[in-house]
């Protein structure tokens, strides 16, 4: 295990595994904000089961970042004892749910990402990587399937349904760009065969996005503009009322356990 | 060791009881390691909360059949799949009122044929366990485990549970 840390420095290893790590948990945590509030019962236990699902995989992805770090932090103390700042997920993750459309929408536009990347991170240099990326993957081009099925119904809905779908698009879509904004952590992953290039992704991402948005019906945004700064730690204000109540009770009652 | 095995087939699926824990597929290996038995278990999906109590299943059975000493370690690689559910479990599903798993449909993660699956109609019949007829439809992708998914049947107008294949 020690000879894998050293395709790459130990920090950018450990940094690039909290990128996955916190977007699959702040995802989950966030689609899990709708259990017991769906609008239909079906719904609200298929959302519940896609956070579930999520925040295994958050599990698998900060236990190995702990691993990595090697200073006695395991996958609880990295989702409960951190603050936002020391957070990497990807902004659009920690968006509010909105409503229903608005959540499936932001579902869409991360698992459209995701099957590419875990798919390539399949052959991995590092086998506890593909080990990871091998068992996600599987569940989520099941999401995938799902997400996008829900906002081509809705997208190609009622007049209602329609708008809502056009317009949790826009709100969103200036957060995309993050995920293929490569920066130095990124091209280190790479050249070290550890992880695609975040660029590389962006074709079959678009491929994926343009065709279930024509069969919806909506209108791709035109601009480019990207907010950027969840990779570094520069967070939206959302983040950190959701962390406020993620982390409540190891918070107010430290390593409390049941 | 194959007594061994007798007995772990023996512990019934927290979740789903009518299927054993061999049934399912999740134990990868049983070995000796010195004086401690060692079992190898794969998670079903990664986030299913009957994993943990599969894992205190298996060592409440091993200790109380007589084991000593049981290590359980965890195995994400290679996934676990429903083409490792066996004929044996998928009769036991079908007679229980769960449809067993239609093979080769699960959700491909590589990028040919995606498109046409997301944007087109890429359906397929599950049969009604309780009165076989494949005039079904999905009420949702999920169903009361992450196994699974919520199926009507439009003959007999029965709900019924169908074991997703992964």
């Amino acid at each position: 295990m020690t000879s894998k840390d050293k395709l790459v420095a130990r920090d950018t290893l450990f940094e690039w595994l909290l990128r996955r790590g916190d977007t699959a948990l702040v995802l989950g945590h966030r689609v899990s904000e709708w259990c017991g509030h769906s609008p239909v019962l079906e719904e609200d236990i298929a959302l519940a089961n896609v956070a579930l699902d999520l925040i295994g995989q958050a599990r698998m992805w900060l236990g190995l970042a702990g691993e990595v770090e090697g200073k006695g932090r395991g996958e609880n103390e990295l989702a409960y004892l951190r603050d936002a700042w020391d957070f990497r997920n990807f902004l659009l993750a920690e968006q509010p749910n909105g409503d229903f459309g608005q959540t499936l929408m932001r579902q869409f536009l991360i698992d459209a990402y995701q099957v590419p990347l875990l798919e390539a991170l399949k052959s991995s240099k590092d086998e506890r990587i593909a080990a990871i990326a091998a068992k996600a993957g599987k569940e989520v081009a099941y999401h995938l399937d799902r997400s996008a099925d829900l906002v081509i119904r809705l997208g190609d809905g009622t007049e209602e349904s329609h708008r809502r779908m056009q317009q949790a698009l826009d709100a969103l879509w200036s957060y995309t760009g993050e995920m293929f904004a490569s920066d130095a952590i990124d091209t280190a992953m790479a050249e070290a065969g550890l992880a695609p290039d975040a660029a590389s992704l962006k074709a079959e991402w678009k491929e994926t996005v343009e065709a279930v948005l024509d069969e919806a019906t909506l209108t791709l945004p035109e601009s480019d503009f990207a907010h950027m700064g969840g990779l570094t730690g520069r967070h939206s204000e959302h983040l950190g009322h959701m962390l406020a109540e993620m982390q409540f009770l190891q918070r107010a009652y430290p390593g409390a356990t049941w | 060791m194959d007594t061994v095995w007798q007995w772990l087939s023996e512990i019934p699926d927290p979740e789903i009881p009518v299927l054993s824990l061999t049934d399912l597929g999740v134990i990868r290996d049983v070995s000796w390691q010195d004086d401690t038995l060692v079992v190898t278990v794969t998670p079903t999906y990664s986030g299913c909360p009957a994993t943990a109590v599969i894992n205190l299943d298996i060592e409440t059975k091993l200790l109380e059949c007589g084991v000593t000493k049981v290590r359980l370690q965890q195995q994400l690689s290679p996934p676990w799949t429903t083409d490792w559910l066996t004929q044996e479990g998928r009769a036991k599903l079908r007679a229980y009122g769960i449809a067993p798993p239609v093979d080769g449909t699960r959700s491909d993660s590589s990028a040919a044929g995606r498109l046409a699956r997301l944007t087109g109609q890429g359906s397929f019949q599950v049969a009604c366990p309780r009165c076989g007829s494949e005039n079904t439809e999905k009420v949702s992708q999920f169903g009361s485990t992450p196994c699974k998914a919520a199926y009507r049947c439009r003959s007999c107008l029965e709900p019924f549970d169908y074991f997703k294949c992964h």
